[in-house]
C-alpha cells in the first residue's frame, strides 16, 4: 500500500493547493501512461499538437499560475477545449429541451399525450420509453465521442503541464 | 402479517447487517487515518465498482418503494418520476462528473473554493450540502419506518421508532469506522441485491401476463378504476394549474439537482482519473436506467394483481406497494412462497435504506469536517484530526436524522426525495456550472449563488402547503401557507442562477485570470489532479 510511482514525486511538487493533508504515502495511481494504454485503441490520428512552451523558457522565475495561462492560451488545450464544448452544448441544449417539452406537454395537453397508438400503449407511454433510448443513446454518443477525440489530446496536455509546473518547482523548493 | 413473515425478513435483514458489518471491519483492518482514505477509499475503485456504488447510492428506497407505489396508485404520473431521475444522469456525465473529479479533492466546495477566496466559499458550499443531506437522510428514515410499520402490522408505532434509530446507528457505525471504503463496499453489495430482487419480480410479473406488456397495461388500467387515463399523465398532476406547475416544478428539480447531490460527487473522488469517473457514469446509468424500467413493470404489476385500493388500504402513501406486490407473485399470504418472497423483498429495502443512508452520512461529514470545521476553527489542521471531527460529525448527522426521520414519518418518500433534489438543484448546481465554465465568476457571486438558491428554496417549503395549511402537514393545526406549490424548485433555482450572476456583476473583485485558467486546464486535462 505505500508504494509509490514515479510520478508521484512530481505530483506532490505540484499541489501547492492542497491542504497539509496529504499523507507521503498515500496511494498514487493516476499514472497517465496507465490510462493511454488502456485507451490506445481506435484512437483517431489527430491528436493536436503539444504545448509548444519547452522547459529553456521558465528560467525567469515563472510561477504555476504563468504555466497554467500559458497552457490555456495553446492551441492544444483550445482544440480540446472546443471539442468538449461542441459535443456537450448542443448535447445539452438538445437533452433539456426534450425533457422539459415532454414533462410540459404531459402536464398541460394530457388529451394529446392520452391518444392511443396500438393497444393499451400511447403517445405518453412511447415518449416515456423514448425519454429513456434517447439517455442511453446519448450517453454512448458521449463516451465514444470522449474517447475517441479527447482523451488522449487531454492525456498529453496533462502530462505536458504536469512537467512544465514540476521541473520548475523542483528548481525553486 | 404472520409471524412467518417477519421472522424470516428479520433473519434476512440480520444476516445483510452480519455481512456490512463484516465489511466494515474487514476494510478498516490496516485503517492509517488518512484523509484519503476515509473520504475518498484511495481513490483505488475501478469504474465498475464505483459504477455499481453509484447506482446504490442513486437507487434510494425512494425510487425501490416510492415511485412504484405512486405508479400503482396514479399510474403514468408516477412513471414521470423515474423519466426525471434517468435524464438527471445526462448532466451529471456532460457536465460534472468529469472535471469535478479533475478539480476536487473530496467534496463540492473544493471544486468552488480553488478559484475563490477560500473561507466564504468553503462555509456556503458545506453550508448548503449539509442541509441536502440531511433532507434526504430524513425520507431514507421515513421510508424505513414505514416498511416496518408494515412488516409488523398494527404494532408498529413502537417499533417504528426503534426502526429508525437502529438504522441510524448502524449507519454511523459503518461510516465512523468503516469510511469511503466500507461505504462503497456495503453500496456494492446493496446494488447487487436490489437489481437481483427487482429483476426477479419483474420476471414473474410478465410469467404472470405471459410476456404481454401490453395485457398488463390494460389490466392495471381496468383494476384502477379509471380506465384509459390511467395510462396517460394527469391523474395526480393534472387537476388544476397548482398541480400543473408543481409537477414542472418538480420535473426541473430532479433532472437539475442529481449533479448537485454531494454524495454522488463524492464518490467521483474514489476512481484514479476522470476517465475513470466517466465509465463509472456510463455504468450507472446502465443500471439506473434498467431499473427503472423495472420499476415501471413493478408498479403497473401492482395495480393490476393488488389493485390500487388494497395498496391505498396498507399505506396511504403508497409507500408498500411493492411489497404487497412480492406476498401477492409468491402465492398469497397463506403460501411459503408468499412468505419468503415478502421476506426478500423487505430486507432488499431495509438493506437499501442502509447503505443509501451510510453514503449520505459519508458525504455530509466530509463537508462538516473538510468544509465546515477547516473554515471556522482551525486554518491547519492536521489529517488525522480533520478525519476525526468527520467521525463526530457523523454521529451529529445521525442523531438530527433520527430526530426529524421521526417527526416527518408521514410524508410520502418520492416526495421529501423531491424537496432534498430542489435544494440541491437551486443551491449547489448554479455555484458548480459556474466555477467550472464562467471566466467572470467571483467570490461574491459564488457565495450568493448558494445562499440565493438555498435560503428560498427553504423559505418556499416553510410557506408550502407542506409545512401548514393542510390535514397532511408537518403542522397541521396552524395556517401559515402563502407559497401555492409543494415543490419550490421552479422558483429557487433560477433564483440560484440569478443570485449568482448578480453577485458576480456587483463585486468589485476583479476575477483571477490565472486561477481561472487553472480550473480550466485541470478540469479538462487532469493535471495536477488529486
Amino acid at each position: 500500500m505505500h508504494s509509490s510511482n514515479g510520478h508521484s514525486r512530481a505530483r506532490e511538487g505540484g499541489s501547492d493547493r492542497s491542504d497539509p493533508v496529504e499523507p507521503a504515502g498515500s496511494v498514487r495511481y493516476d499514472d497517465p501512461w496507465y490510462d493511454a494504454l488502456a485507451s490506445g485503441w481506435g484512437e483517431s490520428d489527430d491528436t493536436p499538437a503539444a504545448v509548444p512552451q519547452g522547459r529553456a523558457q521558465r528560467a525567469d522565475g515563472a510561477t504555476a499560475a504563468d504555466v497554467y495561462v500559458e497552457v490555456q492560451r495553446s492551441a492544444a488545450f483550445q482544440e480540446v477545449r472546443s471539442r468538449y464544448r461542441r459535443f456537450v452544448v448542443p448535447a445539452v441544449i438538445g437533452f433539456l429541451a426534450w425533457y422539459v417539452g415532454y414533462v410540459v406537454t404531459a402536464t398541460t395537453a394530457p388529451g394529446l399525450m392520452a391518444r392511443p397508438v396500438a393497444g393499451a400503449v400511447n403517445v405518453a407511454m412511447l415518449a416515456g420509453l423514448g425519454q429513456f433510448l434517447t439517455t442511453f443513446l446519448l450517453t454512448w454518443a458521449y463516451a465514444r465521442h470522449a474517447r475517441l477525440r479527447r482523451d488522449r489530446a487531454a492525456l498529453e496536455l496533462r502530462w505536458d503541464t504536469q512537467e512544465l509546473t514540476r521541473g520548475m518547482r523542483g528548481g525553486s523548493s | 402479517m404472520t409471524g412467518d413473515h417477519q421472522t424470516l425478513a428479520l433473519l434476512l435483514f440480520g444476516a445483510f447487517v452480519a455481512v456490512t458489518l463484516a465489511i466494515t471491519t474487514w476494510v478498516s483492518r490496516h485503517r492509517h487515518g488518512s484523509a484519503e482514505e476515509f473520504y475518498a477509499g484511495g481513490r483505488l475503485f475501478s469504474p465498475m465498482e464505483n459504477g455499481f456504488a453509484i447506482a446504490g447510492d442513486y437507487m434510494s428506497a425512494a425510487s425501490f418503494l416510492g415511485i412504484s407505489g405512486l405508479i400503482a396508485l396514479y399510474g403514468y404520473d408516477g412513471l414521470l418520476y423515474s423519466v426525471g431521475f434517468l435524464v438527471a444522469w445526462l448532466v451529471v456525465l456532460f457536465l460534472v462528473a468529469e472535471l469535478v473529479r479533475n478539480c476536487g479533492r473530496f467534496t463540492l466546495a473544493d471544486v468552488v473554493a480553488a478559484r475563490m477566496s477560500e473561507r466564504p466559499v468553503r462555509i456556503a458550499a458545506g453550508t448548503s450540502s449539509v442541509t441536502v443531506s440531511v433532507l434526504y437522510l430524513v425520507a431514507q428514515m421515513v421510508g424505513a419506518g414505514s416498511l416496518v410499520a408494515l412488516l409488523l402490522g398494527g404494532q408498529g408505532e413502537a417499533a417504528q421508532t426503534w426502526t429508525v434509530i437502529g438504522v441510524g446507528a448502524l449507519m454511523v457505525i459503518y461510516v465512523s469506522l468503516g469510511g469511503m471504503r466500507a461505504t462503497t463496499w456495503i453500496q456494492i453489495v446493496k446494488a447487487v441485491l436490489l437489481l437481483g430482487g427487482t429483476i426477479a419480480l419483474t420476471v414473474l410479473v410478465l410469467v404472470r401476463f405471459h410476456g404481454d406488456f401490453d395485457q398488463l397495461l390494460s389490466t392495471a388500467a381496468e383494476r384502477s378504476g379509471h380506465g384509459e387515463s390511467f395510462l396517460a399523465p394527469g391523474l395526480k398532476y393534472g387537476a388544476d394549474w397548482t398541480a400543473r406547475f408543481d409537477f414542472i416544478s418538480l420535473g426541473l428539480a430532479l433532472v437539475l439537482g442529481t449533479a448537485g447531490l454531494p454524495h454522488i460527487l463524492s464518490r467521483f473522488y474514489t476512481v484514479p482519473t476522470a476517465r475513470a469517473a466517466r465509465r463509472s457514469v456510463v455504468w450507472s446509468i446502465g443500471l439506473i436506467g434498467g431499473f427503472y424500467l423495472m420499476t415501471i413493470v413493478l408498479g403497473f404489476g401492482a395495480a393490476a394483481i393488488v389493485g390500487p385500493d388494497a395498496v391505498r388500504g396498507s399505506n396511504a402513501a403508497g409507500n408498500t406497494a411493492v411489497p404487497l406486490l412480492a406476498l401477492d407473485l409468491g402465492g398469497g399470504s397463506d403460501s411459503t412462497g408468499g412468505t419468503v418472497l415478502f421476506a426478500v423483498v423487505a430486507a432488499v429495502a431495509f438493506a437499501t435504506i442502509l447503505a443509501v443512508v451510510a453514503g449520505i452520512t459519508l458525504a455530509s461529514s466530509a463537508s462538516v469536517a473538510h468544509d465546515l470545521y477547516a473554515s471556522l476553527r482551525r486554518r491547519h489542521a492536521k489529517a488525522r484530526s480533520e478525519v476525526a471531527v468527520a467521525r463526530v460529525a457523523a454521529v451529529a448527522i445521525g442523531v438530527v436524522a433520527i430526530a426529524l426521520g421521526l417527526l416527518a414519518r408521514d410524508l410520502n418518500v418520492a416526495f421529501l426525495v423531491g424537496l432534498a433534489f430542489a435544494v440541491a438543484a437551486s443551491a449547489n448546481l448554479p455555484v458548480l456550472l459556474y466555477s467550472l465554465f464562467w471566466r467572470g465568476f467571483t467570490t461574491r457571486g459564488a457565495v450568493w449563488a448558494v445562499y440565493g438558491g438555498l435560503i428560498p428554496a427553504l423559505t418556499l417549503v416553510l410557506l408550502s402547503p407542506v409545512a401548514s395549511g393542510s390535514p397532511e402537514s408537518l403542522f397541521p393545526g396552524v395556517d401559515f401557507q402563502v407559497f401555492p406549490l409543494q415543490n419550490p424548485g421552479i422558483v429557487s433555482i433560477p433564483l440560484g442562477f440569478v443570485a449568482g450572476w448578480l453577485g458576480t456583476v456587483t463585486s468589485a473583485e476583479i476575477p483571477d485570470e490565472a486561477k481561472h485558467a487553472e480550473t480550466e486546464v485541470r478540469s479538462l486535462t487532469g493535471a495536477g489532479a488529486a
